[in-house]
């Protein structure tokens, strides 16, 4: 950080200008590798132009040299604190693209845990949001919870952060029974205790309102306009999810309010955060009461490979298996734009298939993108530390707005 | 044909194709519906002008996305695709135009504030030059980085690695090796009725003029 003392050219006398920080790469509160350029009058905030792009691994042209499948946890690796959001939107688009039929166990199971996904996002931005703010105790209590949904994760998968379960045709392998049964249980008593017991320390904390209220107001043409999504759009009062209006697997089964804010101010994103936990955790509920027994991936042999005792018997599933794990599938030519509403918004998929085994081109639209843009228009007039405070509210992770 | 798949399902597509074209009329070059999308492939030049009639008479007034693809063997090898979305008719359409290294393809900047980045990212990893775009950085790639990484003739292994040299103290650039070839595997089939022919097939074909 250096001021400049510059003589004023008419009257000779000591004038400060405007002083330009790094606010990152490697800031704790910059949430990843964020770098951004901040022009700074005293304390204000005059301009922010953020580097991105620091984590970019090229991830779009890696799955252009991998088959369908073995893209897929490509997928985890983008945003990691919302593993199976993203994955849901490329087996959602390549099941577009296949016209294939997913079982309806298989349906509510992506459901069940692409909620289960949401809380335990939901819990990491709400726990370090508050921490970047000023608070520590709360994010302790919620990553008590992230760390059970990661158990949920670890006993369906065996990956407690990078599951590839979702397959397309389905999920990979069924859930035990008992996990269903203790998914239950923690919704209905474990998250609302411990999380109930952090938000009262939080939601009606003066500082904690000082901090957020009235904080980078956005109007909603404003929202629209940069193509916000996810808690962001909502926050402005627009009641848009793509759960609701544009629902995929069984989303259109199950009954959720869509929490929106009224003031669209970091306070606002934060509390519609806290709400949507409520709303996910209903429909865990719903699915676990609802979801039929059944098989859970495509049965049809040519895209979902057998079970592996089906494989020691059958010469058909052999072969399968065998075509399965080394050409793969191939997908019908065509394009198509699948997007989910993943913990942090719209999450794309525009998927181009040449009709082979290998997709021609996978471009990945990222949350933060747009949001992480809207920054300098957000900033412009508040205080360096609202800064924190905004990014905190938008919910970035990197490994996704970078890819 | 039905459809059985559980992805997002949007307002219908009855006659939206038709009513776009006819609004946007001789701007439009081709359009598609398939697999549930709508494509429209507008003029270059004329890009603007359609999201905008598309944005300002047609309510789709979002713009989720700018995807940029490469298809070498065409005479305009690269495509812009512009993802709209219609928060009030719950819809999607897909806008492309396609271009070349050269031809600079109008900005959308002026109509919505996000396509600045959408832009970069396109320009930064294809070389698509957007006209009227002030601020068209490199926005994902390294400081310095030369070439556009997402063309299909840019090696998957890149030009050049970097490690911390302990000698110079300091992160040097050098030329990539590999100390084994990077493999790329074909699948030809001979199964599921394939129809390319096989190393030795010209033998078989040779016998029977023969006898």
């Amino acid at each position: 950080m250096s001021m400049q003392l510059e003589e004023s050219p008419t009257t000779g006398d000591e004038v400060i200008t405007n002083y330009t920080i790094n606010f990152g790469p490697q800031h704790p509160a910059a949430h990843g590798v964020l770098r951004m350029v901040m022009e700074l009058d005293g304390e204000v905030i005059e301009r922010i132009d953020p580097h991105v792009g620091l984590l970019h691994r090229g991830t779009e042209k890696l799955i252009e040299h991998k088959t369908y499948l073995q893209a897929l946890p490509y997928f985890d690796r983008l945003d990691y604190c919302s593993p199976l959001g993203m994955e849901h939107s490329y087996v959602l688009a390549i099941e577009k693209l296949l016209n294939l039929e997913v079982p309806i166990r298989a349906q509510y199971l992506r459901v069940l845990f692409a909620e289960l996904t949401r809380i335990c996002n939901h819990m990491l931005n709400i726990g370090s949001h508050v921490m970047d703010v000023g608070a520590m105790t709360p994010n302790l209590w919620v990553f008590e919870l992230r760390e059970d949904c990661m158990n949920f994760f670890e006993r369906a998968s065996g990956a407690r952060m990078h599951s590839a379960w979702f397959r397309p045709g389905g999920v990979h392998q069924d859930v035990p029974e008992k996990l269903l049964v203790d998914i239950g249980e923690w919704v209905d008593t474990r998250l609302p205790e411990l999380f109930g017991d952090a938000m009262s320390l939080v939601l009606d904390n003066r500082i904690f309102k000082q901090r957020n209220v009235d904080i980078a107001v956005v109007s909603r043409d404003d929202a629209v306009a940069w193509g916000f999504s996810g808690p962001m759009i909502r926050a402005a009062g627009i009641p848009w999810d793509l759960r609701k209006s544009q629902p995929y697997d069984v989303y259109d089964r199950m009954e959720f309010d869509i929490p929106t804010g009224t003031n669209s101010d970091c306070y606002d994103r934060f509390c519609v955060r806290v709400k949507e936990v409520y709303e996910s955790a209903k429909i865990i509920k719903q699915c676990l009461a609802q979801m039929p027994e059944g098989p859970v991936a495509n049965t049809d042999g040519k895209v979902s490979p057998p079970k592996r005792g089906e494989m020691k018997q059958s010469m058909e599933a052999l072969i399968h298996h065998f075509k399965l794990y080394t050409e793969g599938f191939h997908v019908p030519a065509g394009e198509v734009y699948v997007a989910t509403e993943s913990p942090k918004g719209e999450f794309g998929v525009y998927l181009v298939s040449d009709g082979s085994n290998k997709p021609y081109r996978c471009k990945i639209r990222p949350t933060a993108f747009s949001h992480l843009q809207a920054m300098d228009m957000m900033c412009k007039g508040h205080m360096l530390p609202d800064a924190t405070a905004i990014l905190g509210a938008i919910d970035v992770v990197f490994g996704e707005c970078d890819r | 044909m039905s459809v059985v798949h559980s992805a997002p399902k949007f307002a219908s597509n009855d006659g939206v194709l038709a009513t776009l074209i006819a609004a946007l009329g001789d701007q439009v070059v081709t359009s598609k519906e398939e697999h549930g999308e709508i494509v429209i492939t507008v003029a270059r030049g004329a890009i603007v002008d359609a999201l905008k009639a598309l944005r300002d008479n047609h309510q789709y007034q979002q713009l989720m996305e700018i995807a940029g693809a490469d298809y070498p063997s065409r005479a305009e090898r690269f495509e812009v695709v512009y993802m709209l979305l219609s928060l009030t008719k719950n819809h999607r359409v897909m806008v492309k135009v396609s271009t070349d290294e050269i031809q600079p393809v109008p900005s959308v900047t002026g109509l919505w504030p996000n396509a600045g980045w959408l832009e970069r990212e396109v320009f930064d990893m294809y070389g698509v030059k957007f006209a009227g775009n002030d601020d068209l950085r490199r926005i994902l790639t390294d400081y310095g980085f030369e070439g556009h990484p997402f063309r299909k003739d840019f090696p998957l292994t890149g030009y050049v690695e970097l490690r911390y040299s302990e000698e110079e103290k300091r992160v040097v650039y050098e030329p990539v090796e590999l100390p084994q070839d990077l493999r790329q595997f074909d699948f030809q089939s001979p199964w599921e009725g394939a129809d390319y022919p096989l190393p030795g097939d010209e033998k078989a074909d040779d016998g029977e003029s023969k006898a």
